[in-house]
Parts: C-alpha cells; structure tokens; sequence
C-alpha cells in the first residue's frame, strides 16, 4: 500500500539510515545538545572571507563526514537531495561542485530536510536509487543578511524572535544497513494564516504543523500516543505552545512527548537566542545527531519529525505580503532486523 | 481541507495574539530614555572638552563633537559590541546620531564581501538611504514653506 489517506505515502521496504553526520556551529556547540554533534567549531567565521562561503564549509563538511562514515565513496551515490536557505541554494548546489553525482534541490525553507527525506525513501523505495545522500545547512549570518539586516546593525529583536542555527546536517540512505529506517512521509500543504512580521514565523508556522500531523494521524489512524517523540523543526518556545493549542483545538490528545527541535537545540538562557532556534539546519541537527541516536540506542521505537517552513522573501516581506507555509513530516522507526 | 478562509485566518491570529509575547514596553521606555539621554550628555561633555581644552566657541565645537560620536559609534560597532548595546538599550541608541553612523558602519562591513565598488559604494545607505531622503525632501519643504511666508510677510 504506497499511499495511505490523501497525503501520507508508506514506503514498504523501508529504507534504512546508514549514515548520519552533524556540523555545529559556536553557539549550537555549547548548547544543550552541543555533545551530540560530530564536529564543533567554536568561530562561526570559520577561517572563510565571506559567511556564504563559511555556510558552504559547513555543509561540505557533512557531505563529506556522511559519506566517510558509510564507507563510501561520491559514485556509490545515485542521488543527492537538500537544500539550504540561500537564494538559489546557492549553499547547497555550490557544495556538490565536489561530486559528479545526480542532484535534485529541495528549497520548502526550514521544512527542506523532510521534503528531502521524503523524496530520498521514495527513490529507494520505488528502486530508483539504491543510496541516497539528504542533507541541509543554515548560517545565522546569511540568514540575517538575506531575510533581516546586518549583523551588526543595533535593531532591537522582540522576545518572539529566534535565532537562525548555523551548522549542517546530512545523511545517507540505502535500502539495508541500519536498524534506523524511514516508513512513511506526510506532504503537507501550504497554508497561510495572515500572518506578516518576519519576527512572529513560529505563530506563522504553527496552523501548517498542526495541519500536518492531524492529517498525518488521520491518514494512518494512530494518535500521538503511538510514537515515543513527536518532534516539529523549529516552531521555538512560542510556536510549540500555539501548536499544543491547535491540536487539542483539533480534538488531538497531546501527550508531553511532544516537543520542538528549535527548543532543544538551545539553551533559553544562550545570548540572542530569544524563542528558540530556527533555519534549515535546525530540524536536520537535532534529527540526525540527537532524535536518531535515541532510536539507535533503542530507547525509543518509532518517532514523528515535522519539519516546519516559512515560505517568505525578502521581497514578499518588503511588500507587507503574508506568510504562507508548510509542514513536512517523517515517520522513523527502529527495526530490529538490523539489516 | 480547503484553502484557509478570511474567518479562519482573523480567529487564529486572535488566538496567536495570545502567545506572541509583546515587547515589554516600558522597560524599552525606560532603557531608551537613559541610554539616549546618556549619550546626549556625553555629547554634551565632549563638546564642552572642546570650548574648554581646545577654545573652540560653542557653536564651532558642535561639528568635531558630532564627529567624535560617530567615530565612538563606528569604533563600537566595528567591534561587533554595537548591535548587543542596541539590544539593551533599542531606541536609545538608534534615534540619536551613534545609530545612524551605526546603520552605515554595519551596511558596510556586512557588503565588503561584494566588493569595494558594488559592495562598500552601493549597499553602505541600503538602511541609511531612507533617513537621507526623507530628511532631504521634509527640509526642502520646510525651506519652500518658510520661504513663502517670510516672502508674505515682508
């Protein structure tokens, strides 16, 4: 049964993780999950003459440790899907100048990584690749200058704003090889809530996460309660609590396994962190370094990740335009068959 | 599911309103008040150090000391500490002229990666541009104005 209910496709081989690797930037590495990244760097400048090219480093260095830790080598790829959130992803197509391999970008904002997820399990499992490489970046200093202002222009940020995550995260997926497997994918619609300010994405973000799952749990017939941790991208301290909200507005029941990787990531207490981290690399490096760690050890069995995009611009914001947006979900699984 | 509906979209953003925390107002206030009002007298002070220690007269010394706010703000944000005091102190370092040198400043370190001409030359009034425009054509039309009236009168 590939397709089950309207937006949720079951990938019945299963394809496996078989590698994941993390990049953290200086305030990533000294948060709370700072120990679970593969490399920490502690200047985010990282040595590079523009902070583009620094992005770039960042998402190289995952490409590259992925790869390493499955043993493999650019060739042994058949595709390769991410994203960043530069304009014209520039992050993420620059960086694969290094491989000869076909590669397809995923832009849905800080909602990329499931979009790319979700594609990479479809081409294994409909076996037209045998490995795939998914990864995504983000940079707080490209973010600032393509969506805010310069980094160091004194604007004062309200309480609702949060802090763009710099690092990388990528994967290998292959049909065996790790007991890590992904089974399903929820495609979510862009939904907007009327929302304008840029410094307010999380209660922008929040209806199309709701959306997501509930229809999600309605595709499948399971309830919250069915997954050991159910985890939105970067919703944030704010966004988190609108989305607990919404779903019991939906009749959901919400279990306190619910939680949000812009949450995780930081520590409240960090500077500028504000309502949590946000940005493409967020949901990525909590997924790949911290959630998939939990399956892999087997404390948990099954969880939810439900990446969360605002789809703006810089122009669409400059034009007073709303903010419409997405959620992508993904179902991880542990399996025991270990292959 | 269909496309979200104007109903749907209002009630949300009241239910949102709820959870959206505000900018704690009269704290800003208060911050703004003496932090604008420190930098003013510190104005103050350096302009006095110049009809003091340099014999410059009240109305001459105002330039150099203008001058000496600038360099300070330019300094400070160069070394990246100006963008954390404006978070603290919001209002109070962006009205007084240390953050418009700031908006300049910060424009053109954050462009010196497109280069000299293109990048420092094209971007560094990106934020300061409005202030000069806005501040050129209202002082344009105060002088007409004041032209006008005095032209009447007499």
């Amino acid at each position: 049964m590939p397709k089950s209910g309207r937006q949720t496709w079951v990938f019945a081989s299963a394809p496996r993780v078989i590698s994941r690797a993390t990049v953290a930037g200086k305030n990533e590495s000294q948060g709370p999950l700072g120990t679970c990244f593969d490399i920490r760097h502690h200047d985010d400048r990282m040595g590079e003459d523009t902070w583009e090219h620094a992005e770039r480093a960042l998402a190289d260095e995952a490409f590259a440790l992925a790869l390493a830790k499955a043993n493999l080598k650019p060739e042994d790829i058949d595709l390769v899907v991410g994203a960043d959130l530069n304009a014209q992803l520039i992050s993420y197509f620059f960086s694969l100048r290094h491989y000869a391999v076909p590669a397809m970008g995923m832009y849905a904002a800080c909602a990329s990584i499931c979009q790319s997820l979700a594609v990479g399990a479809l081409a294994i499992d409909s076996g037209m690749a045998e490995r795939v490489l998914v990864g995504t970046s983000s940079h707080f200093s490209t973010a600032e200058r393509q969506f805010r202002f310069p980094t160091e222009y004194g604007a004062q940020k309200p309480p609702s704003a949060q802090r763009t995550v710099t690092g990388s995260g990528a994967a290998v997926l292959a049909r065996t090889g790790s007991p890590i497997a992904i089974t399903m994918a929820t495609v979510g619609q862009v939904l907007d809530y009327g929302l304008e300010s840029p410094w307010e994405m999380n209660a922008a973000m929040a209806p199309a996460a709701a959306a997501t799952i509930a229809a999600h749990l309605a595709d499948t017939g399971r309830t919250l309660a069915d997954y050991d941790c159910v985890a939105t991208g970067d919703l944030g301290f704010v966004g988190h609590e609108i989305l607990c909200d919404l779903l019991k507005e939906r009749g959901i029941a919400v279990p306190d396994n619910v939680t949000d990787c812009g949450m995780l990531i930081f520590d409240r207490n960090q500077p500028e962190v504000y309502s949590g981290g946000s940005g493409c690399a967020c949901c990525t490096m909590v997924t790949f370094g911290y959630l998939l760690r939990k399956l892999e050890e087997g404390e948990w069995r099954r969880i939810l990740v439900a990446a969360t995009g605002a789809l703006l611009s810089m122009v669409s914001v400059q034009q007073q335009d709303t903010i419409p947006c997405i959620s992508h979900a993904v179902v991880f699984e542990r399996k025991e068959d270990g292959s | 599911m269909g496309p979200v509906s104007r109903q749907e979209q209002m009630a949300y953003q009241r239910k949102a309103r709820r959870y959206i925390p505000n900018r704690p107002i009269a704290k800003n206030t208060v911050r703004a008040f003496l932090v604008g009002g420190g930098i003013c007298v510190l104005g103050q002070a350096i302009q006095h150090a110049f009809v003091r220690f340099a014999h410059f007269t009240v109305k001459d010394a105002a330039n150099p000391t203008v001058a000496v706010l600038i360099l300070l703000s330019v300094i400070f944000t160069a070394l990246g500490v100006y963008d954390k005091f404006a978070q603290w102190a919001g209002g109070g370092s962006a009205v007084p002229v240390t953050g418009f040198a700031n908006t300049m400043a910060s424009a053109a370190m954050e462009y010196r990666s497109e280069g000299w001409v293109n990048g420092v030359g094209g971007s560094m009034f990106k934020l300061a541009g409005a202030v000069i425009v806005f501040g050129v054509v209202s002082a344009f039309f105060v002088a007409l104005v004041r032209y006008i009236i005095g032209h009447l009168a007499g």
